[in-house]
């Protein structure tokens, strides 16, 4: 059937070793060789990828489409369209929709909407507690089924930790990894911003890195106990990386994730209550915010991921507390990563890994990598073109954005997903 | 340029006509207000050479400025010290120098917030060319034509002298 | 356009937000925080405040200087004292007042505040004097307003208070001269929610003050305050000795309920400013308020109707430091327009 070859790229793809020039074939929407032409290909499509980089499509371990139930802010069409021209061909959603995703019904009615307007590839969260109310079991095994790749419970708490205990040994029983945004309830509510000085000078209520903590502390005791897998994500603080050095260094079988904000900014860019940099957690200082990018750096974080939350205009338009917090950040996961290693502080296989095939391994998904055989998603991007992020660049429906205004190197040209070319730059 | 007479001599000449249209007008326990800076160094001498036995008032006129949102506000503003009743008072009035008139019109402004009073004399030890507002003084010490790019300054308190420029 | 690649400087002070504040002349043009302007604009406002003193106790109070401009109060937290010395500031300056009212209920979502703002535009208001019970409001609006508008802020959220704190230098420089150097400031109370306190600490330092201290138990110091310039004392006794000025803040009952303190009684056990604790200050020291008194809570009724209290004259000042800023932020200088320059 169709046959795709990308022709001469410069081929970047950390789970096979592979830093070179080479040609790349695709048939059937997989990957079926490099370098050499298999016998009896011709090609129905070639792209020139001469001067381009080529990459395994961007896995993208937290994005929230708001569909179901946040319709106004943005969809699932409008979210994988977005999702897609930034080069990020598989992306996770939480449970938190409205509904939750805590019965098989509305797996099938998001996988629904997928077939029908989906671009990305969309994987799903179970709820780990119906209704994420943190009190009674989720049908943990229909919710795999469905289809389900884990099992999270959102920013919600559980606050029983006997509760706690029992959901983790189920969905061990299970076999589902529990994704996991540690938070401690009482000491993070109200709060709005990285409880220090920036915080104190402001007058905002801030929220302590014991909020992250604490609760990752509690977590991490019970993943031993119960051996279930887990994955702790979208993590701000220098403690919680060693709280995750240690726990790795111990045996424990957990991964961990930050979010790209997180590695570019700090405490100090809420200053002029920039609501823009309002997002929980919050922003915290440059000593945590350096211990973040020497996580990714020696692997101690193992994902870097989007944490996707686009608002409509209204969401942000209040004085900093009283907006909602969240970023619209598909256009720059790839450019924040990359950034990274431009600024030395990661090498780029570390970071191309970060977001290809440590994520697609945590999600369990057959995609992440160049591997012969394996789906062909891939995204290829210009190292050399400059561009500048503004509203009508920003594909998502959320504009919301602190990084309106910076300027980037590395723009997407082309992004293919099961081996279909489903978004070129010139479009 | 004519030549300016020394502020002295002007002051003695402000005295002896004040004094006759006091006398011409029958008026009796007149309030003499200076207009600071300079006015009130000329209704020091003057209220001494008359010896008025009503005290010496004052008035900063900054705050009844015209050109207020031109120039902004001045943080060194001297204190008015204004007779608490001046209805049906008669006023002696005194500047320095009275060249457009603006200076004038924001001290009477200022006057009539505090009452109407039953006349007021407007006494001027320099009146100089370039008025803007109908407005004229009733005793001068000397009448000057200059230039609008020319300047008159009385400056003091000790000694007092006229500067130029 | 600007790479904004490299991070921004780390110090505050001359931030942009700050600018924001001033015209393109260096006159203040929004009031919206003590901190980021300079010492020499500070000074100005004190001695402009000092005229307007002047005129306060004559008999005739009212000048004409902002006759013809519309201000607007819009208290979106209620407050009966300081929005009545805003009013009374603006009239004796000759302006027409408006007193907007909104419940503070309704304006919890942005669009309230933006439509309140709209319809206010336009019925042509020159100056807004913002309360809200969200810090950055203040700045939120002077953000959003068409330009030639100026915005006062009256206190918003736990952030700042400047008027409050340049009324505040305002009373120490009256009794104490202007050589705050020589000074020893002491802050006691609830710093942690205090938008005063925020902004007398700015107000003091860039004022030079000699030794800026905080005196609070450590559940109501805010995290890193110490990196605003003061020294912090748990030890009411430890943090008065000596001290010039003594400042007291209010506690809300509320605290209680935080489970930030156990009792009022336990606080003034500890924290309030008996007469016996005031001895411990230096003889001539004052006592100062921003209202409304606690009695028998922060401080012990003798103190506060006694010898060394100016808390009333706090109040008087009040009506002068704010003709002063209301005066100084419609009466600039127009800025020269672009056309012009060219």
């Amino acid at each position: 059937m169709s046959q795709l070859l990308i022709k001469q790229g410069h081929l970047l793809d950390p789970a096979n070793k592979l830093n070179r020039r080479a040609d790349l074939y695709i048939e059937n929407g997989n990957i079926v060789a490099i370098d050499t032409t298999p016998d009896n290909f011709n090609a129905d499509q070639i792209i020139d990828a001469e001067g381009l980089m080529v990459i395994p499509g961007i896995v993208d371990l937290c994005a929230r489409l708001r569909e179901p139930g946040l319709e106004y802010k943005a969809t699932i069409h409008s979210e994988t369209v977005a999702a897609a021209m930034s080069g990020i061909t598989t992306l996770c959603c939480p449970p938190d929709t409205d509904p939750v995703i805590d019965e098989p019904a509305v797996v099938e009615l998001i996988n629904h909407t997928t077939a029908n307007a989906a671009h990305s590839n969309v994987l799903m969260l179970g709820a780990l507690t119906t209704g994420l109310k943190g009190e009674l079991l989720s049908e943990m095994q229909a919710l795999q089924i469905a289809g389900c790749v884990g099992l999270s419970n959102g920013r919600q708490p559980i606050a029983n930790t006997l509760v706690l205990k029992r959901a983790y040994a189920y969905a061990a029983n299970c076999g589902l990894t529990v994704f996991i945004e540690p938070d401690d309830h009482w000491l993070s509510a109200g709060g709005c911003a990285h409880e220090g000085t920036i915080a104190s000078r402001l007058g905002l209520k801030g929220i302590p890195v014991s909020a992250e903590t604490v609760a990752l502390a509690r977590a991490l005791e019970i993943v031993a106990e119960t051996g279930v897998k887990a994955h702790f994500g979208r993590l701000s603080s220098a403690a919680s990386v060693a709280m995750i050095r240690r726990a790795k260094d111990d045996g424990l079988n957990i991964t961990a994730d930050v979010s790209a904000h997180q590695l570019h900014l700090n405490e100090f860019d809420i200053s002029s209550f920039n609501s823009a940099c309002h997002v929980l957690p919050p922003l915290r200082s440059q000593r945590d915010q350096e211990a973040l990018q020497r996580g990714i750096a020696d692997g101690t974080l193992d994902a870097i991921c989007s944490d996707h939350q686009p608002h409509d205009p209204d969401a942000k338009e209040s004085p900093f507390a009283g907006t909602e917090p969240g970023i619209s950040a598909l256009a720059t996961l790839l450019p924040l990563a990359i950034r990274l290693a431009d600024q030395n502080i990661a090498d780029i296989e570390t970071v191309i890994r970060a977001i290809t095939s440590t994520p697609a391994a945590i999600l369990g998904a057959n995609t992440g990598s160049l591997s012969v055989g394996s789906r062909a998603d891939i995204c290829i991007f210009n190292r050399d073109t400059s561009w500048q992020l503004n509203e009508s660049n920003i594909h998502s429906a959320g504009k919301n954005s602190p990084f309106i205004g910076w300027n980037f190197q590395n723009r997407v040209e082309h992004t293919i997903v099961g081996g279909t070319l489903i978004h070129s730059h010139a479009d | 340029m004519e030549e300016i007479a020394k502020p002295e001599t002007l002051l003695d000449k402000l005295a002896e006509q004040l004094k006759t249209l006091l006398t011409e007008r029958a008026i009796d326990q007149p309030l003499m207000v200076g207009i600071h800076t300079g006015g009130v160094w000329v209704a020091n001498a003057l209220h001494q050479k008359l010896s008025l036995e009503q005290p010496l008032y004052t008035l900063d006129i900054s705050f009844y400025r015209d050109d207020f949102s031109r120039i902004g506000m001045n943080p060194q503003v001297k204190p008015s010290n204004l007779p608490s009743q001046i209805d049906d008072r008669h006023i002696i009035l005194v500047d320095d120098v009275l060249h457009t008139g603006r200076t004038i019109r924001a001290a009477m402004n200022e006057i009539f917030d505090y009452g109407r009073p039953a006349s007021i004399i407007l006494v001027c030890l320099i009146e100089r060319s370039g008025r803007e507002l109908p407005i004229q003084a009733n005793v001068v010490g000397q009448y000057l034509h200059l230039e609008d790019n020319q300047h008159i300054k009385l400056t003091g308190p000790e000694p007092l002298e006229f500067v130029v420029e | 356009m600007v790479n904004k690649a490299s991070r921004p400087t780390d110090s505050l002070i001359g931030h942009d937000a700050w600018n924001i504040q001033l015209d393109t002349n260096g006159h203040l043009k929004h009031f919206l925080t003590v901190e980021g302007l300079s010492t020499a604009l500070l000074t100005n406002i004190l001695d402009t405040a000092e005229s307007f003193a002047n005129i306060n106790a004559q008999s005739v109070k009212k000048v004409p200087l902002l006759r013809g401009k519309t201000i607007a109060n819009l208290f979106f937290e209620a407050s009966t004292r300081t929005r009545n010395t805003f009013e009374l500031a603006a009239k004796r300056l000759s302006a027409d007042v408006l007193n907007v009212n909104i419940s503070t209920s309704a304006t919890s979502k942005g669009e309230t505040l933006m439509d309140t703002l709209q319809n206010l535009q336009a019925m042509q208001c020159d100056m807004f004097v913002v309360r809200h019970n969200q810090s950055g409001a203040a700045h939120y609006i002077a953000n959003r307003v068409a330009p030639g508008i100026s915005v006062i802020n009256a206190g918003d959220g736990s952030h700042a208070h400047p008027t409050q704190a340049m009324l505040d230098m305002f009373t120490i420089r009256r009794n104490k001269g202007d050589n705050f150097g020589q000074l020893r400031v002491a802050i006691v109370g609830d710093v942690l929610h205090s938008r005063v306190a925020r902004s007398q600490i700015h107000a003091l330092n860039i004022l030079n003050t000699g030794n800026v201290r905080v005196i609070a138990p450590k559940t109501l110091i805010p995290a890193g305050v110490e990196d605003m310039g003061v020294e912090v004392f748990n030890n009411m006794e430890e943090g008065i000795r000596d001290a010039d000025v003594v400042i007291m803040l209010r506690l809300q009952k509320e605290r209680m309920q935080g489970a930030l303190l156990p009792s009022e009684q336990e606080y003034f056990q500890m924290y309030g400013l008996t007469e016996k604790r005031l001895r411990l200050a230096k003889p001539d020291a004052i006592v100062m308020h921003p209202g409304p008194i606690n009695r028998g809570v922060e401080i012990e009724s003798s103190v506060a109707d006694g010898p060394q209290s100016v808390i009333l004259e706090q109040v008087t000042n009040g009506i002068s430091v704010r003709m002063a800023v209301m005066s100084m932020a419609l009466g600039r200088e127009p800025e020269t327009s672009e056309a012009e320059k060219a």
